[in-house]
């Protein structure tokens, strides 16, 4: 196990500065409450992966040039979401090959966390639950599953609550049809997609969706509540952070 | 050029996601092909190793691809198969045509291949005259029904039992209807089973092509591969020039990834090598063997570092069978002979960007085919790659072709705007409270709309993360 550090820095991600700052904020709060003290860059925006994968490198580049900038103290780097954390961590130094950055873009991405990976893997943190019993269903960003290889850490945190009862889906590692621009580009094989997904969720009977990804979220909750189905979706950090303070 | 009418894609895609009983029978079909895939690579980390092997030979293969070509070439014309190169599927087909002619045939009798998919043989040997048969179960189901192979491994997979048993009781004469499967498969081998005798000229295609000892490797599970490749006097072969492997020893890990991958099988029920025609003194066997090695398109691929990953695959069909689009659209959508990852990353390759580059788009970019594929091809990576070629404007040596041709001015401008955003803190602070306090009466038109079909607008918080962050007095290192 790594060292344990006295300070880590936050990546919040532009998606949860935008719509999930409550998201990031509990992200925030469970480092604290682990003694770390958590870093916020003020000049963080967004790992650049929209442009990395809609065909605009330079573009991504110049962003990531950006996030190299305000991250650049040796902390460790920690990031509530395993698409910007395989971002940061798997193509950043593939971005920067042949870029005056390299070799600083393999240090950053040496650094780089995902927040549930963290919890477990560097702080062995240990969650007593005070919440109520409920039936709580999961589901795996593709990048996280794929690229972080952190959602048996994601997995693993909610099972230490001893009153959530975890359903899984029956096509836990399947995409949810987000794919950031695809949502809007391809809109209709999108929606197949995540109706796909919103169905997956229903047949589990659980009372609430997680997930450690505002991507996919955003994605399954809208298309939920665009159907009227009454299940809530919440980002992982947010959902223990409230089990562990009730 | 393709000579193909220009695919429309997004009225494709609409199509097939309408088409309830082609999504139901997909979701099956494709559910049953991943699950037999885990439980024969049950041991995960065996499969990893293997898939190391894999990849290391089909690299090397590649590495030195024109000497083993050179040496596939010499070893097949001392065993006495006949080797035939063709830089263009026009000019595969006109050796098809010449041997054809030269021994006054008019019936071919095939069996599965992809490559004469590509060159659309079939099609060009029926307009001279020549009577083509497909032996393949699912290749015969889907040439009774005038439909290309909607998969490169099972190419009828778009159909269920009971199309099949309709098809039949229409198509094939004095067939009573029935829906068992035991009663169709009868039925399928009766009606094969008289045209295997009378096919003049068996064609197939190619699996592995070993250089050092010049055999052609064929996987099948019916047998039909070894009636076309024994029964009649002639047998030509198609491959790939991409299909070459340098030792026999390079078979077996090979052999084991694209029979587990594609069907979850350990092996299949035949396995056929083939070094050379009938010899004297010998009973059966075609008495001519012939080999076209086709390029369309291939050597330019080669010549490309990166993309040059493209030409490992085996054809396995595993990243079809795993990947969210393709399963839920089928292959016809697709529009051209390859569909799912491999064809999205290929097809654009072949036809040009211009053409088939929105295939590099139709994809979540979420690993699945790149996670499952036995040669570990970095799909994802290429998708991404073609996408940046769809802008760039920059000629090179091993520029694909259409390059460019998506450059326009408003993404571009919207791109810059973006990254000015995102590189000005100033900006960023602005433009997230504005849309804070704007967000919730965001027009649903434009392409927003794509997104509120199906979902509701996503809500922008009244205070971003950054403003949080300062008021709690996070330190800004
Ligand atoms: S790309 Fe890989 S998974 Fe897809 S068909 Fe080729 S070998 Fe199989």
């Amino acid at each position: 196990m790594p060292d344990r550090p006295d300070k880590a820095y936050f990546f919040g991600t532009c998606l949860i500065d935008l719509c999930y700052p409550q998201a990031g904020l509990a992200g925030i709060e469970l480092l604290q409450r682990e003694g770390i003290n958590v870093i916020f860059p003020q000049g963080q925006s967004c790992c650049g992966q929209p442009a990395f994968n809609s065909g605009f490198p330079a573009e991504a580049r110049a962003v990531a040039r950006q996030q190299l900038k305000c991250f650049s103290k040796d902390y460790p780097i920690v990031v509530p979401s395993g698409s910007c954390a395989g971002m940061l961590k798997h193509h950043y130094p593939e971005l920067f090959v042949g870029e005056p950055e390299a070799e600083e873009a393999r240090r950053f991405a040496d650094r780089v966390y995902e927040l549930t990976e963290f919890l477990v893997k560097v702080l062995d943190i240990h969650l007593e639950d005070r919440g109520k019993p409920i039936k709580v269903t999961w589901h795996s960003s593709c990048h996280a599953l794929r690229e972080m290889g952190v959602v048996e850490h994601s997995k693993a945190l909610v099972r230490q609550l001893r009153n959530v009862e975890l359903i899984e889906l029956q096509k836990e590692h399947e995409c949810c049809g987000f794919g950031g621009t695809f949502a809007i580009k391809l809109p209709e094989i999108s929606a197949a997609m995540v109706g796909d997904k919103v169905a997956d969720v229903r047949q589990t009977g659980a009372e609430l969706l997680l997930a450690g990804d505002c991507g996919c979220l955003l994605n399954i909750s809208g298309a939920m509540e665009y159907q009227n189905i009454p299940i809530p979706a919440k980002h992982i950090a947010e959902f223990i952070l409230e089990r562990v303070n009730d | 050029m393709t000579e193909q009418a220009l695919v429309d894609f997004r009225a494709n895609f609409a199509k097939a996601l309408n088409d309830k009983q082609l999504r139901r029978n997909l979701t099956k079909a494709m559910d049953s092909l991943r699950l037999k895939r885990k439980a024969v690579f049950a041991d995960k980390e065996a499969l990893e190793r293997l898939r190391s092997v894999g990849n290391a030979i089909r690299r090397r293969s590649l590495s030195k691809l024109p000497e083993l070509l050179e040496k596939l070439e010499k070893k097949c014309t001392e065993n006495g198969i006949q080797v035939h190169w063709a830089e263009t599927k026009a000019e595969a087909n006109q050796v098809f045509l010449d041997i054809i002619r030269r021994h006054q045939a008019s019936r071919v009798i095939k069996g599965k291949s992809m490559v004469s998919e590509e060159t659309h043989l079939n099609h060009f040997l029926e307009e001279q005259g020549v009577e083509v048969l497909e032996t393949d179960l699912g290749e015969y189901i889907i040439q009774l029904d005038h439909e290309t192979p909607s998969h490169i491994i099972v190419p009828a997979i778009h159909k269920n039992r009971d199309q099949i048993a309709h098809l039949f009781h229409e198509k094939i004469p004095d067939t009573p209807y029935t829906e068992v499967i035991e009663e169709l498969n009868a039925i399928a081998r009766k009606t094969l089973r008289q045209k295997f005798f009378a096919g003049e000229i068996g064609v197939s295609g190619v699996n592995f092509a070993v250089a050092e000892t010049g055999t052609l490797c064929l996987v099948e599970n019916e047998g039909n591969g070894r009636m076309c490749t024994t029964v009649p006097p002639v047998h030509i072969a198609i491959m790939g020039l991409e299909k070459v492997v340098e030792k026999l020893e390079d078979v077996p890990p090979l052999l084991r990834l694209l029979t587990g991958s594609a069907t979850g099988q350990m092996i299949t029920t035949y396995f056929n090598m083939i070094t050379s025609p009938r010899k004297p003194g010998e009973k059966d066997g075609p008495r001519e063997v012939h080999l076209v090695i086709l390029d369309n398109g291939r050597s330019n691929i080669l010549a490309d570092p990166e993309l040059r990953q493209t030409l490992q695959c085996i054809r396995c069909g595993a990243c079809l069978n795993h990947c969210p689009v393709y399963t839920r659209l089928g292959g016809h959508a697709y529009g051209y002979v390859y569909p799912g990852p491999i064809g999205s990353i290929l097809t654009p390759q072949l036809e040009g960007l211009q053409n088939a580059g929105t295939m590099a788009f139709a994809s979540t970019l979420c690993g699945a085919c790149a996670e499952v594929c036995p040669v570990k091809i970095p799909l994802t990576d290429i998708l991404r790659l073609l996408r940046n070629k769809s802008y760039d404007t920059q000629d090179s040596p091993t520029a694909v072709e259409g390059h460019g041709y998506k450059k326009n001015v408003s993404e571009d401008l919207a791109w810059k705007g973006w990254t000015a955003m995102n590189t000005h803190p100033a900006f960023n602070t602005l433009s997230t409270r504005m849309l804070g306090l704007i967000g919730v009466h965001l027009p649903r038109v434009g392409p927003l709309k794509g997104w509120t079909s199906v979902r509701t607008a996503p809500k922008f918080a009244k205070k971003s993360l950054h403003q949080l962050a300062k008021e709690r007095g996070l330190s800004d290192e």
